[in-house]
């Protein structure tokens, strides 16, 4: 029997590996896409482009600029003389935002009043924009702080001492990078196994299998092993940028890791097969793998996170294994969480691997056509 | 003159027979999308599906934050702070006995921050140092992180703001910022996400249609039969265009009605502008799929390579949700050969500030230069694999 199975598991190997096509397809986006990504994909605002307008001209309000041009999160592209030349500016998407002094700025100031500032952002990329509103903010609280001891007497009578635990400078990378171990993960192990069966079946050799001594369960092992294989090489390699090229710390035990990665693919490896032995043809299949890729990656919590979603949309990510690996991967490698914290997340795994296992089975023998 | 006439005449003749030939091979391509319920559903429930999926699951608007709150000796001070939390959409509030529970519960993730006031923060407030309110934030999600810490800091400056009113004080704030969000004012993240999706959603369809079909007759050995006839590859690629051109379009028509009448996303450019920039856009999102196939000639290839080239880096390289002027330059120089990009630009602009030709002419030159280039290197590709 486990000689029949590893003559399975070679054929698989080599019909996936031998055309050079399929076989770049395998290794060199996931490579790419984990190093683009990564740099790509973050919420923090750098060099932010923006326009002063500024009609006081007194020192403080200079000095409230400066400490504009001074954050390395932005950067001024241009002065404005007059009110017209601000939506042309933001319009055409040269700036994002518009730093607006006003003529009394500076004497309401040195006069005890408040000063105020008008700040004109482009909210077409809303999210964007709300960030930037929070580095604004920052700003301005931290020249108010500034300010405040030199020429206004008394101090707040109370402060905000704002921590954040695992990721204490709150870098994007952090969060997002590990995500991308998930999300390759993902997406190599269901496009290699929902094609594997789909494509014997429209190539008709998927019934000469079935004619073979080879049992269903037989099948079943045989195809989802290289699955198996390619998902633990792509994820290691994965982690291993991770720690090493972007720095992300990792916190807990690898083996936990591994263990996640282990259920995770039994999911994945599971799902893969359940739609490719649904499917008659490669296109099939190959649309199936994606209607799963897509909702999977969006309802995951990968980019933005599933509190946010309407509560219908919550309960349908129980049903999505990235949605706990997630939770697995970014624990392990930014919160040391222990394993039995972790059990919530690897038992829905597991069920969902064996589900689909079981009905991937199933289905080979029922479907036949 | 005889011989010069019948140039004319087969000239002519040629001319008739290329519309004829043009005729069969659109219409064979409309039969086989109507027997094949494939496309038709890529091109019509798939961006149906899509638009609801992305519209409804995909949301940067954080509210009913959890937050653990710790009070060790509550007084009326700390009550007025903590009423903030409780009176605010943006919290979901727990009061929790004392600190260790509330970093056992920030552990297991049941809150997302602890908001820690110690037993001498009522003894400090009246001292003149002032006192130290604590927050600790699950910093694992740094956006969502930043954004849990401005909503803090809203509500600790308003209870400033309210006690020095309170005790007659002057509001001590030497600079108050006064924003104005164009084009969105309430920053309702819908607005910007379905406009983008809509970017993503046809880029995935464009690409996914002709990949597929182009890549499927070469597998099974038809692109040859066709190859032997008089079929020049301009009818080819033209009898190949054109129909998904259509269904494309059909798609796209229904993801803006979707945008309009379900997700509430005001359309303040012109419809004719969204028609013609769809329309530059699809050219380029086919002639991508087209030379997609042409390159793989293997449906399991182009399959793949349409989700990995398409829908990821639309996704993540637009500038749909991630800020393109904060990537470094080799990215940045990356996102330029991204069709979706322009035309995430493009949508954004024209549903939510209006027809802004500084924006959308050079976009649109840039989606004309990709059509162009994809579809000219098919062309040449094909006609090398002719011969």
């Amino acid at each position: 029997m486990w000689n029949r199975i590893y003559a399975l598991i070679i054929k698989e190997f080599l019909a996936l590996l031998k055309d050079s096509k399929s076989r770049v397809v395998v290794i060199v986006p996931p490579v790419l896409q984990l190093i683009v990504f990564g740099y790509a994909a973050t919420y923090d605002l750098t060099n932010i482009p923006f326009a002063v307008y500024n009609e006081d001209k007194d020192i403080p309000s200079l000095e409230l600029v400066s400490s504009f041009q001074g954050s390395p999160n932005f950067e001024e592209v241009a002065y404005l003389t007059h009110e017209e030349q601000i939506a042309p500016l933001i319009n055409s998407r040269k700036v994002l935002m518009v730093l607006h002094i006003n003529r009394q700025f500076s004497r309401d100031l040195t006069e005890g009043r408040s000063g105020s500032v008008q700040v004109i952002v482009d909210g077409r990329d809303s999210n964007t924009a709300s960030i930037l509103l929070t580095y604004v903010n920052s700003i301005i609280a931290q020249f108010n702080a500034g300010w405040k001891p030199e020429h206004i007497n008394g101090v707040p009578s109370a402060r905000l001492d704002i921590r954040a635990w695992y990721n204490p400078n709150l870098v994007s990378r952090w969060f997002i990078v590990p995500g991308i171990v998930a999300l390759l993960t993902l997406v190599v192990t269901t496009l290699v196994t929902a094609l594997s069966v789909a494509r014997e079946r429209e190539q008709g050799t998927f019934d000469q299998l079935l004619v073979t001594p080879l049992r269903p369960a037989e099948i079943l092992l045989g195809k989802s092993v290289p699955g198996f294989i390619i998902g633990f090489a792509e994820a290691t390699f994965t982690i291993l940028v991770t720690v090493y090229w972007f720095q992300v710390p990792l916190q807990g035990n690898i083996l936990t890791l591994y263990f996640g990665l282990f259920m995770f693919l039994l999911s994945t490896v599971g799902l893969g097969l359940m739609i490719s032995s649904l499917a008659v043809t490669q296109q099939q299949g190959l649309l199936g793998a994606f209607l799963f890729l897509v909702p999977a990656v969006i309802l995951s919590g990968f980019a933005t996170p599933i509190a946010n979603m309407p509560q219908w949309t919550q309960t349908i990510t129980f049903l999505n294994p990235m949605r706990y690996f997630i939770i697995i991967v970014r624990g392990v490698f930014l919160e040391n969480t222990p394993f039995h914290l972790l059990i919530n997340q690897f038992w829905p795994l597991a069920t969902i691997g064996a589900v689909n296992l079981a009905l991937a089975g199933w289905l080979f023998r029922r479907r036949m056509y | 003159m005889r011989a010069n006439n019948m140039v004319i005449q087969s000239k002519s003749a040629q001319h008739g027979s290329s519309i004829l030939r043009m005729r069969g091979l659109i219409r064979k391509e409309f039969l086989q999308i109507l027997r094949d319920p494939s496309s038709i559903a890529i091109a019509f429930l798939m961006p149906v599906f899509l638009l609801l999926l992305f519209g409804y699951g995909v949301s940067l608007d954080a509210e009913h934050v959890p937050v653990a709150v710790v009070v060790e000796d509550p007084s009326l001070d700390t009550a007025n702070f903590t009423s903030g939390f409780y009176g605010s959409r943006y919290f979901n509030p727990v009061t929790v006995r004392d600190i260790g529970t509330a970093e056992q519960e920030l552990r297991n993730h049941s809150v997302d921050a602890i908001i820690y006031l110690r037993s001498d923060v009522a003894r400090q407030l009246r001292s003149p140092e002032g006192a130290h309110i604590q927050v600790i934030i699950n910093g694992v999600d740094a956006n969502n992180g930043r954004i849990i810490s401005g909503y803090v800091q809203g509500i600790w400056s308003k209870w400033l703001g309210n006690r020095a009113l309170a005790r007659g004080e002057k509001i001590n704030l030497p600079v108050k910022v006064e924003q104005r969000v164009w084009f969105n004012r309430e920053l309702r993240s819908k607005n910007f996400l379905v406009p983008g999706l809509i970017a993503i959603i046809m880029t995935l369809i464009g690409a996914l249609l002709t990949a597929l079909v182009v890549a499927r007759e070469w597998e099974r050995g038809t692109m040859e039969a066709i190859m032997v006839t008089p079929v020049t590859i301009r009818e080819l690629l033209l009898g190949k265009i054109l129909p998904y051109f259509i269904l494309g379009i059909g798609g796209m028509g229904l993801t803006v009605a979707m945008a309009v009448w379900l997700f509430d996303v005001p359309i303040r450019g012109s419809l004719w502008l969204v028609f013609v920039t769809s329309s530059l856009f699809m050219f380029a999102a086919l002639g991508m799929g087209l030379f997609i196939s042409s390159v793989t000639k293997n449906q399991f290839v182009a399959g793949q390579v349409a989700i990995i080239a398409t829908f990821l880096p639309a996704f993540i390289l637009s500038g749909f949700i991630f800020d393109i002027g904060s990537m470094p330059w080799m990215i940045q120089m990356l996102t330029h050969v991204i069709a979706a990009r322009y035309f995430v630009a493009i949508l954004q602009t024209l549903f939510l500030a209006g027809n802004i030709w500084s924006v959308v002419i050079p976009n649109c030159l840039a989606l004309i230069v990709m059509g162009v280039f994809f579809i000219g290197l098919t062309w040449k590709r094909s006609v090398k694999r002719l011969g």
